[in-house]
């Protein structure tokens, strides 16, 4: 039995070129980045920038390190025992891996959805406004609800029931609602772990439009295992894939990180390549 | 492949016809049985109390709870629960608020702050608590607690909050409300911070670490999302240690004194419903003490019902409101 070959993704060719990587600001230095549970290496020695402005997508297969990556970025990996980390991540010039880091800040300026729904259980209003009240974004805080919300395209869906709880939503409303509250406290990043993995293709398309209308506002980095998702949102695609070590142990790696219109049509490692073309994962 | 291979067995078998199988029948019997005995037997225990409490009832009808006496002298019989019902508000009301704070303080060190490594035995030693028998408990306050709270804690009290009538003069002998309720608190404890840390441990971690994300600190974290998540849970936990504190007899009776007075100082002795039914059916009088004393016990009863009843309560309304209960997840 014969297999044809055949891209099983498409570019969106509609997209503005991107400027000169130069002429890009950095927003991410990513160095030598070796990431731990227990001693084991999950990801080993990802190099990479990320780009103001741009949508970034992360994409492999399933146990590659894209998550583990991705919450390197913002300390999530903090909450878990056992996990270490290596080499450096410069955030505008300032390492953020060390101890003497202060966590909270550096959330405070990059926020995260989650691949699953995750509103609080309180209302809709509250759930954007919590956020904010703790942070101290007490000032227009009706107006900076309505915003976040109208931003997160949910604002028409909820405006005449915001008391209403969150968890009478739907799935895809519930994950507007997270990333209106992760953008209410105005982050400068926002990581998306695979946050329309759990929705239906609607839900991911408004998602997907949102993130494209947001980008001049804040810099996205996406976790995604749908390699038309990337194509169609990302401005550069970085391929992670799984190792073997010289005890057969497994890890991620980067295999490549490029633009994501050549990732997708000109890739320069065969594995990138067997991997967007459906030959592999 | 022939099309004969491809009809799949179920085809050729009918799929009507119910059978009764032996080991459901037996497994609903069983069951069915275990819930009926649990249900009678209240019923039963209900009915006796009511029936040994009728002729107290008769004799001093509703008038008995309120009345502040107990005249078990052959002839001028004269019994009330006022004084009882005073004790047992008092001691199991402050126990509560003193349990409450340390016992959520000690599921929220369990589970968010203690180093891990710390967690697993702290917690044990915590729930072992529970597992000292109240006579035991009850024994300790005699001979350590009470000494230590009437030398040291009441004299300080009085000295500096004296102007409280909670806190009058230290008591002579060690026996007192006071060290039943620090007795109370100690038994309390353990069953409403044990509670309290598997409803904080049932939190689900992409809620707590939705509120990190953004930026905010354990604590914010802990007031904005842990503590609403569990609210419902911790008001039951906290209605079911009541309960506790107004049921316990033993240990109550070993260090609050008995008397029948209403006192405000804390450092008074006194009684419970409970220490006064434990401390006095053996040597009952007459039959009237002894319905009287029944009388009591339904007082009790009812008391613990409704304690139970609005427990629960609290806990569907509260899982209403926010549309999730402890131990459901809530996404979808």
């Amino acid at each position: 039995m014969s297999i044809t070959i055949q891209p099983a993704v498409r570019v969106e060719t509609k997209r503005q070129p991107l400027p000169p990587r130069e002429r890009l600001e950095r927003i991410f230095n990513i160095d030598g980045v070796d990431a731990l549970y227990g001693g084991k290496p999950a990801i080993k020695d990802v190099t990479m920038d990320v780009y103001k402005n741009l949508v970034t997508a992360i994409i492999g297969p399933s146990g590659c390190g894209k998550s583990t990556f991705i919450r390197c970025l913002n300390r999530m990996n903090d909450l878990i025992p056992g996990f270490t980390l290596t080499g450096t991540i410069r955030y505008h010039g300032q390492d953020i891996t060390g101890n003497d880091v202060d966590p909270v800040a550096v959330r405070r300026h990059i926020g995260m959805v989650f691949q699953r729904p995750n509103p609080f259980p309180k209302s809709i209003y509250d759930n954007v406004a919590w956020g904010l009240k703790v942070l101290g974004m007490k000032d227009g805080l009706a107006d900076r609800v309505e915003r976040a919300l109208t931003q997160a395209a949910l604002w028409d869906e909820v405006k005449d029931r915001l008391k209403a709880s969150a968890l009478s939503l739907s799935g895809g409303q519930q994950q507007r609602l997270c990333i209106a509250r992760a953008i209410a406290v105005e982050p400068d990043v926002v990581l998306m772990d695979e946050p329309a993995s759990a929705l239906d293709p609607i839900a991911t398309a408004a998602i997907e439009q949102l993130m494209t209308d947001l980008k001049g506002e804040y810099t996205f980095v996406i976790v995604t295992h749908n390699m038309q998702q990337a194509a169609r949102v990302a401005d550069m695609t970085a391929f992670f894939s799984i190792s073997r070590g010289d005890e057969g142990e497994r890890y991620g790696e980067l295999v490549e990180y490029d633009a994501t219109q050549k990732m997708f049509t000109a890739p320069s490692d065969t594995r990138t390549e067997d991997y967007v073309t459906g030959r592999f994962g | 492949m022939s099309s004969a291979e491809l009809t799949p067995e179920v085809a050729r078998r009918p799929l009507t016809g119910r059978r009764a199988r032996l080991g459901d029948l037996l497994l609903q019997l069983v069951a069915g049985a275990a819930a009926a005995a649990a249900t009678v037997l209240v019923l039963l225990i209900a009915w006796k109390v009511v029936e040994g409490a009728r002729p107290a009832i008769a004799k001093f009808g509703v008038h008995f709870i309120t009345r502040v006496v107990w005249n078990p002298v052959v002839g001028r019989e004269v019994f009330g629960a006022g004084s009882f019902l005073f004790g047992t508000a008092i001691t199991s009301l402050l126990a509560l608020a003193l349990a409450a704070p340390l016992a959520i303080g000690c599921a929220l060190f369990l589970t968010e702050l203690a180093p891990r490594v710390l967690r697993a035995p702290v917690t044990s030693l915590v729930e072992t608590l529970a597992a000292i028998p109240s006579v035991v408990i009850g024994l300790w306050g005699i001979y350590v607690l009470g000494p230590i709270l009437q030398r040291h804690v009441e004299p300080a009290l009085h000295s500096t909050l004296g102007f409280i009538p909670l806190f009058g003069p230290p008591s002579s002998a060690g026996p007192s409300i006071f060290t039943a309720i620090v007795v109370l608190t100690m038994m309390i404890l353990p069953i409403v911070s044990s509670i309290t840390r598997e409803l904080f441990l049932g939190v689900p971690r992409e809620l707590k670490e939705g509120a990190l994300a953004l930026g905010t600190t354990r604590w914010e974290m802990v007031r904005g999302v842990v503590f609403p998540y569990a609210r419902g849970g911790i008001a039951a936990a906290l209605i079911l240690g009541l309960g506790r504190a107004v049921g316990e007899a033993i240990a109550v009776t070993q260090v609050i004194g008995g008397g029948v007075f209403i006192h405000l100082s804390l450092f008074s002795t006194g009684d419970t419903l409970a220490s006064k039914i434990a401390s006095s059916y053996q040597g009952a009088a007459t039959n009237l003490e002894e319905h009287s004393l029944i009388y009591l016990a339904l007082i009790l009863l009812v008391f613990s019902l409704l304690a139970n009843i609005s427990a629960q309560w609290i806990v569907r309304r509260v899982a209403r409101r926010q549309g999730v209960g402890p131990n459901r997840g809530g996404f979808g």
